[in-house]
């Protein structure tokens, strides 16, 4: 090889160990990134199941002890979260599904027929939903507590510290991020179907519910995924917009979860791993579904 | 993109024909139902987004505990901008640390989510592990994210204290209890999700650029470096200034993991925080608060019309 190997080979010889080596520093960079991403879940996992006395008597940086699941069971009955899940079903299945039924009929209209006034509204839904929270909850709690309800929809018998309220203010909320995806994939498909349609003599809202809806599909399993995990994640609502701390959902009630387990890390570790649980099956099931959704939004589709 | 474009010339075309638009075609029922199928979503969104956000602004100039009606609003003019910018402690801090949020997310956590995308969007051997490790926290909630940092942390029973031996009274360090280093910890603990939200997101723009395009760069003898920020980078435009309002609007947005840790005081005011506590605390302060929020408002805004404004008319334009 060295009597061959014109200069020429060398070079090439170099310039691919080289590439090898830089190859080899960025796996070690990520490798370490990654780990150092993962320590803080790991961390909770690894505590979550030592028992408190375990730790106190070893230090919670420490091996040996015993191992189990009892603070999960400790922290699902003492901090009485299958009640939180339950709340949180009942805002979040219902915020959901209203989202993207409502989010698509306007999308539908902006998309698919010229108004005048298309863009101003389209960057109405969208200007909304970029908003902080903070921004409209003072006279939106004002507007809670004035607003009555029937009382077989809230026992408050107004929108403040009611199921429905909550589950108001998220359709309203998020619906401006799925009305500006879904408009765009709207925008995307032939003109030539509504038009047909109507030649056809399909109504709009046949044109909507049988032609559009069953073609929109895949952004609206991609939105569907994304919207339970941000309304499911959402803290600040209910935080404000309910009193009673027993109907909160999961996430808001985290604080008082806290409080019950009186700085017993280990308790708080279970705890907030169980309530991480829904929002990790996603990650771990519909992973493709929550990313569509969310470069949705960045790519336009 | 294309398809769009199209859709938008027809539909326009159309328009133009003397009087039979489309529309007119359209029976009466269809024009109810086109009302009612854009009308109802509309009036939903704008009387709990935008109704709330105009009042922000109107009760920013009153003075009303809330108890009592409407009729007890007392008008007071500007004073409660005044009594901020002047007396309410919270304040300046608040804005600052809004400020240092900003920049620790642009210059240091967004660019290094868009770093690692690069990186990972070579398809070296594991990519999809390493990618998998910096998107688990994404889908966990910002106030989780401090639960499971507390457990880092907590001054006793804390990680880092406890690989520091400094877990005695005497020397211990209370990462997030001194004010004067709380909000970096704090930081790091968001960027921990927000690294990898900008990853995701990124990663996503990178697989849209034609590969032909680094491929001419690198016939050319261009380096990994230079074909990035020669060629990628302003392709990406598009992408790079969603990423840029997502990292404005995410700081501006910053609550829950504040709130969860301390409610927003001893170092850790921001401005969401300082709306909130004065309307959830025993004093409820309704235009003291709106004011807060207008100025919260006003920041926002100043971000999202320019922005919106912008793509919204290159659509436009592109039709």
């Amino acid at each position: 090889m060295t009597t061959t190997a014109p200069d020429t080979k060398d070079k090439v010889d170099t310039a691919q160990v080289r590439a090898k080596w830089r190859r080899r520093g960025l796996q070690t960079f990520l490798f370490i990134t990654a780990m150092v991403w993962l320590v803080p879940l790991l961390w909770a996992v690894y505590t979550s199941l030592r028992p408190y006395s375990s730790t106190a008597e070893n230090g919670y940086v420490s091996i040996g002890g015993e191992y189990n699941f009892q603070n999960y069971i400790d922290a699902f009955t003492q901090g009485e979260m299958f009640k939180y899940f339950v709340n949180t079903l009942i805002i979040t299945v219902p915020a959901v599904i209203f989202t993207l039924l409502l989010a698509s009929m306007a999308a539908f209209v902006l998309a698919r027929f010229s108004f005048r006034f298309n863009l101003i509204m389209l960057m109405l839904f969208t200007a909304g939903n970029l908003l902080p929270q903070q921004v409209i909850i003072t006279p939106l709690y004002r507007m809670y507590l004035e607003m009555p309800l029937p009382s077989w929809l809230a026992e408050s018998g107004i929108f403040y510290d009611s199921y429905f309220g909550i589950i108001a203010i998220h359709i309203a909320f998020q619906m401006g991020f799925c009305t500006f995806v879904l408009s765009n994939y709207f925008k995307s498909l032939p003109p030539d179907l509504n038009e047909a349609a109507f030649v056809d003599g399909a109504s709009v809202w046949r044109q909507y519910w049988n032609i559009i809806m069953p073609l929109a599909r895949p952004p609206l399993a991609a939105l569907a995924v994304l919207q339970f995990t941000w309304i499911y994640n959402d803290f600040f609502w209910a935080l404000v917009l309910m009193v009673s701390g027993d109907k909160r959902p999961i996430t808001s009630s985290l604080q008082n979860l806290s409080g019950t387990f009186f700085r017993n890390n280990n308790l708080i570790a279970a705890g907030s791993l169980l309530a991480a649980i829904p929002t990790l099956l996603v990650f771990v099931v519909l992973q493709r579904q929550f990313v569509k959704g969310l470069t949705l939004g960045s790519t336009k589709g | 993109m294309g398809a769009s474009t199209t859709q938008v010339a027809t539909s326009e075309s159309t328009e133009k024909k003397p009087k039979k638009s489309r529309f007119s075609l359209h029976t009466r029922r269809d024009k109810v139902v086109l009302a009612l199928l854009l009308g109802i979503p509309a009036a939903i969104h704008v009387f709990f987004v935008w109704v709330p956000a105009l009042l922000s602004i109107v009760l920013s100039f009153a003075r009303w505990d809330g108890i009592g009606g409407v009729e007890a609003i007392e008008w007071v003019g500007v004073t409660n901008y005044e009594q901020i910018a002047t007396i309410y402690p919270p304040f300046w801090p608040a804005v600052t640390h809004n400020f240092i949020w900003l920049g620790f997310f642009i210059f240091i956590a967004t660019p290094f989510g868009m770093f690692l995308a690069v990186q990972l969007d070579k398809e070296l051997k594991g990519s999809r592990f390493y990618q998998n490790a910096f998107y688990v926290p994404v889908v966990l909630s910002l106030a989780l994210v401090g639960f499971i940092w507390q457990l880092i942390y907590s001054p006793e029973e804390g990680l880092i204290n406890n690989l520091l031996g400094r877990t005695d009274p005497e020397n211990l360090i209370d990462w997030l209890g001194n004010p004067s280093i709380n909000l970096y910890m704090i930081l790091i603990a968001a960027s921990w999700r927000h690294v990898g939200y900008i990853m995701i997101l990124y990663l996503a723009g990178l697989k849209g650029v034609d590969p032909t395009l680094k491929e001419a760069a690198a016939i050319d003898g261009a380096t990994e470096r230079q074909t990035f920020f020669h060629v990628v980078f302003p392709v990406l435009k598009p992408i790079n200034l969603v990423i840029l309002v997502i990292t404005i609007i995410e700081s501006l947005r910053a609550f829950d993991i504040v709130y969860v840790t301390n409610k927003g005081t001893n170092g850790l005011e921001l401005l969401s925080t300082a709306v909130t506590n004065n309307i959830i605390g025993e004093a409820s302060r309704v235009g003291f608060g709106s004011a807060l929020a207008v100025i919260l408002l006003l920041l926002s805004l100043g971000i999202i019309i320019p922005y919106l404004w912008r793509t919204f008319r290159a659509d436009e334009k592109a039709a």
